[in-house]
């Protein structure tokens, strides 16, 4: 370019690209580098989060300096040296080194944010070799990461020099049980090779615009959407309701399949899908959706749960009087005998708001036929749930679909539902072509579900002793304009909100309430975190009453063995919360002489200190119904095995996990093996990651699979069940007397799928169904949990400084600890972003610069303990633990402010203004 | 659809003569993109020679319009500037430092943009060219409200100019977000200040930004402190509800109003306090 030539509308230009040379052309005027990149390029590591500069994934380092693509204009690089997550692991040595490092460490789950955190850590390691870990931050300060909870990420980078043999393994064969291996499907992510949602398309495929509602309820007609594809020679269809030959509904539970793929006539909330453009890029990118042939008419709406009870307000959706979608129940014993026999009677009313998932991947895929079968590549939680939608939109055989799981880049529970699938499948059924969609990040916030938000009362009494003596709960909830997960939400509610505690005398109702607002879905403990901070906080409350310490006031009251919990079930075995709350005893006294310490030398100073500890307790699996997960492996005759796992990893490591049990099982040293990952054409179904049950649910049928494989070998070399196995190329003997007997798999015959041996397991928990009462056997296992925070206020300002969590999990059986402490550093900073600074207000907070989610300039330190209580039903005794690592940590944080000021916050977010309210008390409104 | 890049100052400011988006950092202009079609006419104005960098002359500090926030942290500067490089380092995240800019940050006009308090504690002010003329003017009167700022369609900000100042002043900056971080401000405050070598506050300058539709100086807090010992104040620094004139906090997803006129007064005395003891250090 020069001088002379100034104009540019569609340039060709070239600029380096890691090692290459490489030429664009027809550059458009204000065209992003992270679309030239992606798109023209096809450099696919260059994640677009946000588009907006708010999370960093889209990094790259331009002639050494850090920017987002998405943030700079292609025509601006011209001549410059731009460097990516894989070239600098491609093509330098400290770029090798900083991935096997990320790997060691498992400082990559998901995987999305990698790329954006490589490069940053590489851009920071050229310039220090040693750096601190105050300079990590600063440099990975613009990078958000939702599952991590940055730690690992930080250790990734500092351990660049370093090399811990203990951790971040990389076995031969299966890992073993309680092997601290890496995540088996990580190199990828570590490269920027892994394809997420969007990177599987290719180029210039056909993509699809949702029209949405701008409203949060109206009437809308359309108006002349023929003479709108003939007038835009781009847009090859429009997709509505009229083009859905199935049920234009989905949701997940029966009766409850009320959220119509695209709305008739009304929207009832603002975000939902009325309607979808099919078309080429460069239309559907810029189109402007005001230019769509529809007329609105917005209609009186209702946002707020009191409101929506009301007489006379409208029915959100029909049928549902009041606007009461269900509710949950449990009674066991009389609570108000409990409550009149108690010397102490505590009672408080707790809130909490939306909050929002945040993944850095928005929802997005891509379909084609495949000879008359449809195939979607979609991230997801549950391929065969979809499927199963999908038949029923599309009146479709479940032959003819077929589901392939990108890569997940997070979920945490709304990747459950469908999104983008419905309209991939529709816009590819009707113009028989390839379709491409992928949400904006504000799409994403708009139409998506959310945690509910919980308005609940609590009361609970103590004897004079300090034993809990009767407990009320009423909760409800917002479950916006349709049914989603709502359901689960209110009948999970009622079972923990005794917490992890003996109750004897207790009563729980709960309603889940539609509003015209985003529907609440799933969300990492499905209610549970909200109840949890409303007992918790109360206990902290009675506790100071009776004069208790507040963790000997949970320890004297912890659920046990053989005592039942709020549904009746008794478990004899593997109760594990009373370890939990000991194992953070010796961590309690510490923390309360540091604080006292603190708070001393830092006497009518601004800052003050406190320390919080909470419980939690979470049931693995589906509330009281079949959920069960198959597993299928097979041997084949050149002595590989193969270990079809479907249960989708969207980042928590079932991937790495399952093999680590099926290994166990299968007592096989150093075989090689592969993986045969989620496809409804080619895995068997292992249920949806949700509910903490992929390791527990499937987990056991990786173990029952690897054990019936197993039995299979040992039978055939005659020798016992319990003998390990060796193979040697395509020798098998028994590893104790390899010379008694052995067999040769490529003697043996093989079936229509390559196999000498093959095996296929179901798991499926056992539960009761509940009774009127709510009296049962909801799950088969539960996991423990108990959260200590050390928190620091400012009572000036009201900010809230986590300073540390020292979190106690029991996991039954450890079988990965590096990926466990994975799980709750992640949970605990969600936690952490729940407390503080989460909150999805529809209409206002649809991006990731007004929506806060914690960066890693926020992050306390976090101790893991890991306390092993086996559970008989557990794979080697292992419970589930995702969701387990998020639920006490809010209450801890804010029994720690109660702690450090006496001030109880009884609203989540503790933002700066709450707290500073609270501290001042109510006659000073803030 | 043109994207113009002109790579000097003459011919930016002849593009300009026709209506133009421009853009420089682009850190405000793709987020605002997202909904609405791309501007028909673009003018980048990031590699134009004479607005880029930083240089001293006889009147003050010249910083070019296109100039980086990077650029400005990473410059030997007096200790005056202290507390614009603080808020420089507040920027987003150094993706955004490296991309965006000091005339794109007034440009924007934001209640929020976190260059324009300390900027208004250095007296700075705002180079404006068109074609046929150049004008200067103060930061106070270029941004006029929020989102709005006295440029005309045919003109550039071409520099922002900051008058040397005493020999001894020095800067101080504070930003109250809800984390740290990639975050937009709840309040935020910028000091200027330089005291006697008998101890005394010479001269003080504080703005405060995030709580009026434009960052304010507060002339009346300014005029009360000057001429106080600075070691006294140390103790006890009087910031009264009263002395924060014009202020008009709103409530948003960020803060209340009542907690945004709490919060001020105590980041203006932790900013003073951080001012005063820079000071008397160098005196």
């Amino acid at each position: 370019m020069s001088n002379q030539n100034e104009y540019y509308s569609g340039v060709d230009l070239g600029f380096t690209l890691n090692t290459s040379e490489v030429f664009v052309t027809n550059v458009q005027p204000a065209e992003r580098l992270s679309e030239s990149l992606r798109e023209r390029l096809l450099v696919r590591d260059i994640k677009v989060g946000c588009n907006a500069g708010d999370c960093g994934a889209c990094s790259v380092i331009i002639d050494g300096k850090i920017v987002c693509a998405c943030l700079t204009p292609t025509l601006q690089v011209e001549g410059k040296s731009i460097l990516t997550a894989q070239g600098i692991v491609n093509d330098t040595e400290l770029g090798q080194r900083l991935a096997e490092s990320f790997q060691k460490h498992g400082a990559s789950q998901c995987g999305i944010c990698t790329p954006g955190m490589m490069v940053s850590a590489y851009r920071l390691l050229e310039i220090e070799n040693n750096p601190t870990e105050e300079m990590v931050q600063d440099y990975l300060g613009g990078v958000l990461c939702r599952c991590t909870g940055y730690q690992k990420i930080i250790d990734g980078v500092l351990g660049v020099n370093g090399n811990d043999p203990e951790i971040g393994t990389q076995p031969l064969g299966f890992p073993t049980m309680g092997e601290s291996a890496r995540h088996l499907d990580g190199n990828d992510k570590v490269t920027g090779l892994m394809k997420y949602g969007d990177d599987v398309a290719p180029p210039y495929t056909l993509m699809v615009k949702v029209i949405r509602s701008p409203y949060n309820r109206a009437a809308f007609h359309f108006g002349d959407l023929d003479g709108f594809v003939e007038a835009n020679p781009e847009v090859e269809a429009i997709l509505t309701h009229d083009d859905i030959p199935g049920n234009n509904h989905f949701g997940i539970f029966p009766g409850f399949i009320d959220q119509p793929v695209f709305a008739v006539d009304e929207a009832r909330f603002k975000g939902e899908a009325v309607a979808a453009i099919v078309g080429f890029p460069e239309f559907v990118n810029f189109f402007a959706v005001e230019d769509f042939p529809i007329t609105w008419t917005e209609l009186p709406s209702v946002l707020d749960m009191e409101d929506a009870e009301e007489e006379g307000t409208h029915q959100v959706l029909p049928g549902r009087g009041r606007n009461i979608l269900c509710g949950g129940f449990v009674k066991r014993g009389d609570y108000q005998e409990g409550l009149q026999n108690s010397e102490f009677v505590g009672e408080c009313e707790f809130t909490t708001s939306f909050v929002e998932h945040a993944y850095i991947e928005t929802e997005a895929g891509y379909s084609f036929m495949d000879g008359d079968q449809l195939v979607i590549q979609a991230c997801t939680q549950s391929t065969f749930m979809d499927r199963e939608s999908l038949q029923e939109i599309l009146n479709l055989d479940q032959s003819k679909i077929r589901m392939v799981p990108t890569a997940v880049g997070g979920a945490f529970g709304s990747k459950l539902d469908l999104s983008v699938q419905p309209y991939l499948a529709l816009a590819t059924l009707k113009t028989g072509q390839p379709a491409r969609l992928s949400y904006t990040r504000r799409e994403s916030f708009l139409s998506t579900t959310k945690r509910h938000p919980a308005k609940l009362a609590i009361k609970v009494g103590v004897n004079g002793k300090g034993l809990i003596q009767g407990m009320h709960f009423r909760g409800k909830f917002n479950t916006g304009a349709f049914s989603s997960w709502g359901p689960a939400v209110v009948n999970r509610v009622p079972i923990h909100a005794t917490g992890p505690y003996f109750v004897p005398n207790y009563m729980a109702e709960t309603k889940a309430i539609l509003t015209n607002s985003t529907p609440s879905g799933a969300f990492r403990g499905f209610g549970v975190p909200q109840a949890t901070a409303a007992l918790e906080t109360l206990l902290d409350d009675l506790a100071l009453k009776i004069g208790m310490d507040p963790l000997e006031f949970r320890i004297k009251n912890a659920l046990d063995d053989g005592l039942p919990n709020g549904c009746g079930q008794i478990f004899e075995n593997g109760v594990g919360i009373k370890p939990c709350l000991e194992a953070l005893r010796p961590y309690w006294e510490e923390e309360k002489k540091r604080v006292r310490e603190f708070n001393a030398e830092h006497k009518n100073h601004h800052l003050v200190r406190g320390v919080g500890v909470a419980s939690g307790w979470y049931g693995c699996g589906n509330t009281a119904l079949s959920n069960p997960s198959t597993v299928k492996a097979g041997i084949k005759s050149d002595g590989t095995v193969f270990l079809h796992q479907g249960a989708i990893d969207i980042g928590q490591g079932s991937n790495t996990v399952i093999p680590q049990i099926f290994g166990e099982a299968l007592g096989m040293e150093k075989v090689p093996f592969e993986l045969i990952y989620a496809d409804t054409d080619l895995t068997p179904d292992a249920g949806k990651t949700s509910g903490s049950r992929q390791t527990f649910v499937s987990g056991n049928a990786a173990r029952l699979c690897g054990m019936t494989l197993k039995r299979q070998i040992t039978r055939q070399l005659n020798v016992s069940e319990d003998s390990n196995l060796k193979i040697e190329g395509t020798i098998v003997s028994a590893a104790e007397e390899p010379n008694e007997s052995t067999l040769n798999l490529a003697d043996l015959p093989s079936d229509n799928e390559g196999f000498v041996f093959k095996a296929m397991e179901t798991y499926d928990p056992p539960t009761i169904t509940l009774d009127e009462n709510g009296q049962g056997k909801p799950y088969a296992q539960y996991g423990y949990t108990s959260h200590l925070a050390v928190v620091e206020v400012d009572q000036k300002l009201g900010k809230v400084k986590v300073v540390r969590i020292v979190a106690a999990h029991d996991v039954g059986k450890a079988i990965n600890p590096m990926l466990i402490e994975g799980q709750v550093h992640g949970g605990v900073i969600q936690g952490l972003g729940m407390a503080l600074m989460e909150e999805f207000i529809p209409g206002k907070t649809d991006n990731l610069h007004d929506y806060l989610i914690p960066t890693i300039g926020d992050i306390p330190e976090i101790n893991t303990i890991i306390v092993e209580v086996p559970d008989p039903s557990g794979p080697f005794g292992a419970k589930g633990l995702g969701e387990h690592a998020l639920i006490p940590t809010p209450s801890a944080i804010l029994n720690g402010i109660f702690h450090a000021t006496g001030a109880q916050i009884k609203k989540l977010p503790a933002s700066p203004d709450r707290v500073l309210k609270a501290l001042r008390g109510s006659e000073n409104d803030l | 659809m043109v994207h113009i890049l002109p790579e000097n100052l003459s011919s930016a400011l002849a593009s300009m003569e026709m209506p133009a988006k421009v853009i420089a950092g682009c850190t405000d202009f793709y987020p605002s993109l997202e909904n609405g079609h791309v501007p028909d006419r673009i003018v980048d104005v990031s590699k134009v020679g004479e607005m880029v960098g930083i240089s001293k002359t006889t009147p003050g500090w010249r910083i070019g319009g296109s100039t980086t926030w990077t650029e400005i942290i990473d410059h030997p500067l007096p200790a005056a500037f202290d507390g614009l490089k603080a808020a420089g380092r507040e920027v987003g995240s150094i993706q955004i430092q490296n991309s965006g800019t000091i005339a794109g940050n007034i440009c924007n006009a934001s209640p929020a943009a976190d260059g324009i308090p300390p900027l208004l504690t250095l007296d700075a002010m705002v180079e404006v060219q068109s074609a046929n003329s150049t004008r200067l003017l103060n930061l106070e009167d270029f941004v006029v409200g929020p989102r709005e700022i006295d440029l005309g369609a045919n003109e550039l900000v071409t520099a922002i100019w900051v008058p040397e100042a005493r020999n001894n002043t020095v800067g101080s900056f504070l930003k109250l977000g809800r984390r740290k971080y990639l975050v937009i401000s709840i309040a935020m405050v910028a000091v200027t200040l330089s005291i006697s070598p008998r101890g005394l506050i010479e001269f003080l300058n504080i703005a405060v930004g995030s709580c009026s539709p434009v960052a304010r100086r507060m002339p009346v807090l300014e005029k009360k402190l000057t001429g106080l010992g600075a070691r006294d104040l140390l103790d006890d620094i009087p910031v009264g509800v009263e002395d924060l004139t014009g202020l008009a906090p709103i409530t948003d997803i960020r803060g209340t109003s009542e907690y945004r006129q709490s919060a001020v007064r105590e980041l203006c005395q932790s900013a003073i306090r951080d001012a005063i003891g820079k000071g008397l250090e160098i005196t």
